[in-house]
């Protein structure tokens, strides 16, 4: 029940809600939890509830850092 | 699906495999507790043990709220709903699992209660909007993740003056349950159960920040990761174990750094504050009785409170003998080790509430066939 997975924002509508996609399927979450979340962010969904904005740049830096780990390997 | 499936690239899981391997120390043993029953989920479903080396050893935590709900506070919820006003709301996973002679929401169902699975705390609201006529009771349970999602539930209520909506709370700390863990004697005088680094908790940290596990790295000298739950993720929070004790460094490191700060979301912090506080004690399955590891719905919205509702008192009941959830939630034991395990306890008939969650260790090793070859 603690699963929650990235969703992308499609549309927000009045009163804290937004909709979501997330692999095509459509679902309406509430954004009373996030500050700031706007059309094309993705957001961690928990039980109809947006958790937190997800950082671009760092999931770009952990990506390059599980690369780099990879050279390492093959060094 | 973006931010999900660049994190389960095999080729580089097993090449980080290969990187762990080569730096784990052959005259080390590396015992590392993942929290999280998200995560055991997670290791059982793409076989992260069967890419690490011998000497290092997944130990699976209580980080499950399903599975650490002790049998009592399941009995009072089950008498709520048998109440013939009441239309009591639950997760999906709390259907299942055993109350005392063997009830579970499930069976209670069946037997005429009103019991309705929710997806969440927003879907129980509109139900009390649709039924002005009934008493609609949300069963809520979970760790901080889930915690914020209640407290907005209870202030929109209050907001709307909706009377006939209520929650019935079971929210516990992470924290306690990590103290726990590390100051009971298993761990900390005999070393009967080994823990040598954490893989912290990556939706809880969202809300609670990376900051409330220095304490635990500081105190109790364990490096402690906070990870994703993708298995690049936890691949590359393992490594990052490895790494710490080979060193003898001591810290909280963020993996998980795309959704989670050091001091975590501010604004859903605020509002479980408002709602919620400290209770004195709570028991958990397996951990016992813990002061201060659980929160209580605060005087200002005692209105929205079904235990004072409707005056609950909770009484202890002990766990089936044969089932080991207990020691299982405490690393003491592995699900392979219960007696009871995929025989008389199997997800069509659980006897207890670690085969009923997805999160619980003995269903993720059930359903994912890590028991085959033992």
């Amino acid at each position: 029940m603690c699963l929650a997975l990235p969703a992308r924002i499609t549309e927000l509508h009045d009163g804290d809600s937004a909709t979501v996609t997330l692999g095509g399927v459509r679902k309406q979450v509430s954004l009373a939890l996030v500050e700031g979340a706007e059309v094309g962010d993705y957001v961690i969904v928990h039980v109809g509830y947006a958790l937190s904005k997800l950082d671009p740049a760092e999931a770009e830096r952990t990506l390059a850092l599980l690369t780099s780990l990879d050279a390492g390997a093959a060094a | 699906m973006k931010y999900v499936d660049e994190y389960r690239d095999g080729t580089l899981a097993s090449r980080i495999a290969a990187t762990i391997t080569a730096e784990a120390d052959p005259a080390r043993r590396y015992s590392i507790m993942e929290f999280c029953g998200g995560h055991t989920h997670a290791i059982c479903r793409y076989g992260i043990e069967d890419l690490l080396p011998a000497n290092v050893d997944m130990i699976h935590g209580p980080g499950c709220p399903v599975c650490v709900l002790p049998i009592g506070r399941l009995d009072m919820a089950i008498e709520l709903a048998r109440r013939p006003e009441v239309i009591l709301c639950a997760y999906g996973d709390m259907m299942r699992v055993p109350g005392s002679d063997r009830t579970s929401l499930t069976k209670a169902r069946a037997q005429g209660a009103d019991i309705r699975m929710v997806y969440g705390s927003a879907d129980a609201l509109r139900l009390a909007q649709e039924n002005p006529g009934r008493e609609v009771v949300f069963f809520a349970i979970g760790f901080e993740t889930t915690t914020p999602t209640s407290a907005v539930a209870i202030k929109q209520a209050a907001a709307l003056g909706l009377r006939n909506f209520s929650v019935f709370a079971n929210h516990v700390l992470t924290p306690s349950a990590i103290q726990t863990i590390l100051d009971s004697p298993e761990v900390a005088a005999s070393g009967a159960v080994r823990v040598d680094a954490f893989i912290g908790p990556g939706h809880v940290s969202t809300i609670i920040g990376s900051a409330p596990y220095e304490r635990f790295a500081r105190d109790y000298r364990r490096p402690i990761a906070v990870s994703g739950f993708e298995p690049l993720d936890i691949m590359q929070s393992i490594l990052m174990l490895v790494r710490q004790v080979n060193e003898g460094r001591c810290e909280v490191e963020n993996q998980f750094s795309r959704a989670v700060t050091r001091d975590g979301n501010a604004k859903a912090q605020a509002l479980v504050d408002e709602v919620f506080e400290l209770r004195d004690s709570f028991e958990w399955r397996g951990l016992g009785t813990i002061p201060d590891s659980a929160l209580q719905i605060r005087e200002a919205f005692a209105d929205w409170d079904a235990e004072r509702r409707w005056q609950l008192r909770y009484t202890p009941v002990a766990d089936n003998k044969v089932c080991s959830c207990g020691e299982i939630l405490r690393g003491a034991k592995k699900p392979l080790d219960c007696k009871i395990f995929g025989t008389v306890c199997t997800p069509e008939n659980p006897m207890g509430s670690c085969m009923v969650s997805p999160e619980g260790s003995c269903a993720a090793y059930y359903l994912y066939g890590r028991w085959r070859d033992a």
